[in-house]
């Protein structure tokens, strides 16, 4: 509001503040963008060189790519499953991350690692743990009684979706989480005062009064890890190599294979590029969401 | 004497919520401490069937001989260089940045904030063709030089946008005070503003240094050779081999993890609000 009144200064005079960082941003985040679009309309040969315009060709070629389906396919399931069941173990966790007991920071703390550590690392950790002969896992199946045979867990295509699905989730639960804990501690305790008061019972209070002032914090923590999710290379790379075949390729693991393992640069350009439209999609969502521009002001 | 009812139901509610957490810190902690159990296991316990728990000899060396059993020393060295730089490149590309947008209102500034924004949600993953043609175009493939310039890119819009709201949050008065008492605007920022602003340039550093510090993808993509490759890359590349060492591969990860997750607690409560760009404070 004061922002209409006060007169603005040129933008001449926030250049030399702002170079930097247009420097950077125009040079190596907007010029890659640039040259990625371009190269998906680009007939380029095996060792990288640029032979022309290809037109729409490369689109055609991606669309006759009978390996696309499925990983499209999968790439849906990795988003709702990863990004839905990351919500909905958050919720609660949040809560107890927020509840008073002995061990409270401790908690904290432990959920906190996923999140600073190597994506690589934690990856691998898993890939180790998952391993038929020498992994933690089997071994503690065994001691439950839960198997009575060593399983390949990783290597067998019907069970090594679910493992990275499982892995997705665990490194995505601490960023929501905190999220959700941070909208949690920003409710007013005369809130849950006035509630139990009411008399409101703990489920009810939760969904009649907790829950809706939880939603803007849920939706923007749901836009964000989305988009984590989508882009989520490390996982899917570490443990499988989105293998055997293609059996747990995502799109983005998928446009990697295509670019550095076929050299089918042009290819592999055009599925990025759907890629990015995707992330595009939930960049104008986010924006929405986080009322960006109110947030500026104050 | 005994005790009245709503207390044992507090207690017992405590003790059971205790029992909760620590169960459920456990679940987050299992993949670190499988690894550290490994990392101390000698060479031999690895290939055991079936596996133990704990190892069986506690072999502390392990850590040391790191360096020697593979580059460890190479990747540690390129990742210092690595997210020092970047750090470094992306502060005085943002604190300045960050300041004026706090402070003025210019024309452009709208689009400005918008496109640091949007690129906020930009990942290096989907833009690595764009990002690898431009570095051949450049000649900076194999070199630190396209890492950090790349990494300090990707994490800018982070930084300005943490700054500017540690800028605004110190009262323009102060700066005001001091340009009548004879700074000029700079000096104003330099002596009153920057000192002020000082958590938010650290929480800024530490979370370019964390994100360069473990970034994978782009240094997987552009560093081929070992003698650049930081530890993320180094390390992913070992499992890879027919006899895998994993004992110093998780020793090795160790060493790489927890300087991080401990930098990373302190800036914890200040990530929430710049990753969601204020919209969850």
């Amino acid at each position: 509001m004061v922002a209409a009144t006060v007169k603005k200064e040129p933008a001449r005079k926030a250049l030399p503040w702002l170079s930097g960082t247009i420097f950077l941003i125009v040079g190596f985040v907007l010029w890659p963008t640039l040259e990625l679009f371009l190269m998906s309309f680009r007939t380029i040969d095996i060792s990288g060189l640029i032979e022309g315009w290809a037109g729409l060709e490369n689109y055609r070629m991606l669309a006759a790519n009978f390996d696309l389906p499925p990983v499209l396919r999968r790439t849906i399931i990795w988003l709702v499953v990863v990004v839905g069941m990351t919500l909905a173990i958050s919720l609660p966790l949040a809560q107890l991350m927020n509840a008073k007991f002995r061990g409270q920071k401790f908690l904290r703390y432990s959920i906190i690692i996923p999140w600073a550590a190597s994506l690589v690392i934690t990856a691998t950790s898993f890939k180790w743990i998952l391993d038929p002969y020498y992994g933690m896992m089997n071994l503690i199946l065994k001691d439950l009684g839960i198997i009575k045979e060593d399983v390949d867990l990783l290597g067998n295509p019907s069970t090594s979706f679910i493992m990275l699905l499982i892995v997705a989730i665990f490194v995505s639960l601490p960023f929501t989480s905190y999220v959700l804990l941070a909208g949690l501690q920003s409710i007013p305790g005369e809130v849950l005062e006035a509630a139990k008061v009411d008399g409101a019972g703990g489920w009810k209070t939760y969904w009649t009064i907790i829950f809706p002032l939880l939603r803007p914090a849920f939706l923007v923590a749901a836009v964000i890890n989305a988009v984590y999710v989508f882009n989520s290379f490390p996982i899917i790379w570490v443990m499988t190599t989105g293998g055997p075949g293609y059996e747990t390729d995502t799109t983005t693991t998928f446009a990697y294979k295509i670019a550095f393992r076929d050299q089918d640069i042009g290819q592999s350009a055009s599925l990025a590029v759907g890629n990015f439209l995707v992330i595009f999609i939930f960049i104008m969502l986010f924006l929405k969401l986080s009322k960006w521009r109110e947030a500026d002001q104050t | 004497m005994s005790v009245p009812a709503p207390i044992v139901k507090r207690r017992i509610k405590g003790f059971v919520l205790s029992v909760i957490g620590l169960a459920t810190a456990f679940i987050f902690l299992f993949p670190y401490v499988t690894m550290f159990s490994t990392a101390l296991k000698p060479k031999g316990d690895i290939t055991d069937i079936p596996p133990t728990y704990l190892p069986q000899e506690w072999i502390w060396s392990n850590f040391i001989n790191v360096f020697k059993e593979i580059a460890f020393g190479t990747y540690m060295k390129n990742t210092i260089i690595i997210a020092l730089a970047t750090m470094l490149i992306g502060l005085i590309a943002s604190i300045p940045a960050g300041y004026f947008v706090a402070r003025h209102n210019f024309r452009g500034r709208t689009l400005f904030l918008l496109v640091v924004l949007i690129t906020q949600m930009f990942s290096p993953t989907t833009l690595l063709i764009g990002i690898y043609r431009e570095m051949s175009v450049l000649n900076l493939i194999n070199t630190y030089t396209g890492l950090i310039l790349v990494n300090a890119a990707f994490n800018l819009a982070f930084a300005v946008w943490i700054l500017s709201s540690f800028f605004r949050s110190i009262p323009k008065e102060i700066e005001e005070a001091a340009q009548i008492d004879g700074c000029s605007r700079f000096q104003a920022f330099r002596k009153v503003a920057l000192p002020l602003a000082l958590p938010g340039i650290v929480t800024t550093a530490i979370f370019i240094f964390i994100a360069a510090w473990n970034e994978f993808v782009v240094a997987y993509t552009l560093a081929s050779q070992p003698a650049k490759q930081p530890f993320s890359v180094g390390l992913s590349l070992l499992t890879g081999y027919y006899e895998v060492k994993w004992n110093y591969l998780f020793a090795g990860s160790l060493i790489a993890i927890i300087p991080v997750v401990v930098l990373f607690i302190f800036i914890e409560k200040y990530l929430v609000s710049g990753l969601t760009a204020g919209s969850v404070k």
